[in-house]
């Protein structure tokens, strides 16, 4: 996903971060948790959100998994293919199955993110 | 997230689940496998050909003596006087305030009556029936030295016709016997919990992983794979049957759950007649109810169910249907909310549920969700 700056939060939601926008998706390591997944509401594009909040919801057969907001800002975009194909995330969780966009509020704070290479030792843990 | 945990109790199949990349989750203290290729692909391998099924957790009570029978009739609801040796009938437990125990499939073995029940109850099942059986009669406990293999789907009796000595095809629903399999007295049924045909096969503890690996090998042709709780439950609520803990349970008696049917109420005394006969006399004043989401979403165990916009009822089984692909689900409806909406209850009544804060637009179904199952008939 693009070339910015790749994170990873302790809830399995990864953050490329570009220039002031944030894409947002589920970890591969979350989607394999998870299973199938059937269902995904899209966020609400143009919605503030705050550090935090419940973004979306993503549902697999058994079970239901929040998308946590990583940091402040505005929702800028959905990825709508994930309506009719909600598989995606399992097939390419850090690709084609990414979630939403957001701009990132002025006072977003970034530093508590982990690396790849924490993350992966976070979920080895 | 899915909590991978260890539980205490392993069936006679654990490695071969672990060797199969199994999930496993703790169901009620067993170590189970949840699911291995996906809940969706098995699920789809069952009503397409077949899968394999451990469900070894399950317990068996076996009863035996001369008043065996009249012990069986008065703990369980439906007519153990007209289930002929070799047959096997869905039936449930009561309380004496109605309330159900416990469901189970009874089994005529000839000299002895065997109970299959739930592994959550297991325990509690058998201190109960120990306190209310009396006379010529003992009870035991087989559970620990039986494993239980499903093979269920439409190639199920092509499957395990090759590694047992008797033409399956004479076998009727809901029929037990003792066959050869692998070239070992095993009993074998034909039953199932998944609206497909299919047998239930009860081996030693020491026989099963060789009856699961021949059932793999001999099944490559069709695909047969193993199947995991999480396909299980998606396939038994795409037919309606009822899960022990949340369909049923001790708060409602079978009349608010839609099981009359295996309760015979002229057979005689058997624990919690009075309060059933009670129950429907009044008339029950929430009934179990199958619906589907019209509205986009998964209906869970828990949300709330509304007729115009007021509380009318609770999901007790919720899931995404594979078969349908749309939400599914059962749940306690008041029968007057229904009345009042001007629906009629398991007949296309609008509901919505309530998921996440939304009203998802829903309507009454009276299951089988899924109509194409190849299983023979519903009740025994």
């Amino acid at each position: 996903m693009g070339n910015g700056d790749l994170r990873y939060t302790d809830t399995h939601e990864w953050l490329n971060i570009e220039d002031g926008e944030v894409t947002i998706g589920l970890t591969e390591y979350a989607q394999g948790e998870l299973g199938d997944i059937v269902f995904i509401e899209l966020p609400e594009v143009g919605r503030a959100v705050e550090t935090g909040d419940v973004l979306t919801t993503v549902e697999s057969v058994k079970s239901v998994s929040e998308i946590y907001a990583p940091v402040a800002g505005e929702i800028t975009g959905a990825n709508e293919a994930l309506d009719a194909d909600p598989g995606l995330i399992n097939t390419d969780a850090e690709g084609e199955g990414w979630i939403l966009k957001m701009m990132l509020a002025p006072d977003a704070d970034l530093s508590a993110f982990m690396t790849a290479e924490d993350y992966k030792a976070h979920t080895k843990g | 997230m899915i909590a991978t945990i260890v539980a205490e109790r392993r069936t006679a199949l654990y490695e071969q689940h672990v060797a199969a990349g199994a999930r496993m989750v703790d169901f009620f203290g067993w170590a189970m496998p949840i699911y291995y290729r996906g809940i969706v692909a098995e699920h789809d391998r069952v009503r397409a050909t077949a899968g394999i099924f451990d469900v070894s957790h399950m317990g068996q009570l076996v009863l035996r003596g001369a008043d065996a029978l009249a012990a069986v009739e008065r703990v369980t609801t439906n007519r153990v006087a007209s289930l002929r040796e070799g047959r096997v009938q869905y039936s449930i437990m009561c309380y004496e305030h109605g309330g159900i125990v416990d469901d189970a499939l009874v089994y005529n073995l000839g000299d002895r009556y065997m109970l299959v029940v739930n592994a959550s109850n297991c325990d509690k099942d058998l201190e109960w029936i120990r306190s209310n059986i009396s006379g010529d009669v003992t009870l035991e406990d087989h559970s620990d030295h039986t494993q239980l293999v499903a093979i269920q789907g439409p190639a199920a009796e092509a499957v395990l016709g090759r590694i047992v000595d008797v033409d399956l095809s004479s076998v009727a629903y809901a029929q037990s016997l003792q066959l050869d399999v692998l070239g070992k007295r095993t009993l074998v049924s034909r039953t199932g919990y998944t609206g497909e045909d299919g047998f239930e096969i009860y081996g030693a503890n020491d026989h099963a992983g060789p009856v699961w690996d021949a059932l793999l090998e001999e099944g490559a042709a069709w695909e047969v794979e193993p199947i995991g709780l999480g396909a299980r439950d998606t396939l038994r609520l795409e037919m309606g049957y009822h899960l022990y803990g949340q369909d049923i349970d001790e708060t409602r008696t079978p009349v608010e759950a839609g099981l009359s049917w295996v309760v015979k109420t002229d057979k005689g005394g058997f624990i919690g007649r009075d309060a059933i006969l009670e129950r429907k006399k009044k008339g029950a004043r929430e009934r179990l109810t199958g619906f589907e989401l019209e509205g986009r979403g998964i209906p869970r165990q828990g949300h709330r169910i509304l007729v115009d916009g007021e509380d009318a009822g609770v999901v007790t089984s919720g899931t995404y249907s594979p078969s349908l692909g749309r939400g599914i689900g059962l749940g306690y409806v008041k029968t007057e909310s229904v009345k009042a909406g001007g629906g009629k209850i398991g007949v296309g009544a609008e509901l919505a549920i309530e998921i996440r804060g939304r009203a998802i637009p829903a309507k009454t179904v009276r299951p089988p969700f899924y109509r194409e199952g190849t299983v023979r008939s519903r009740k025994a």
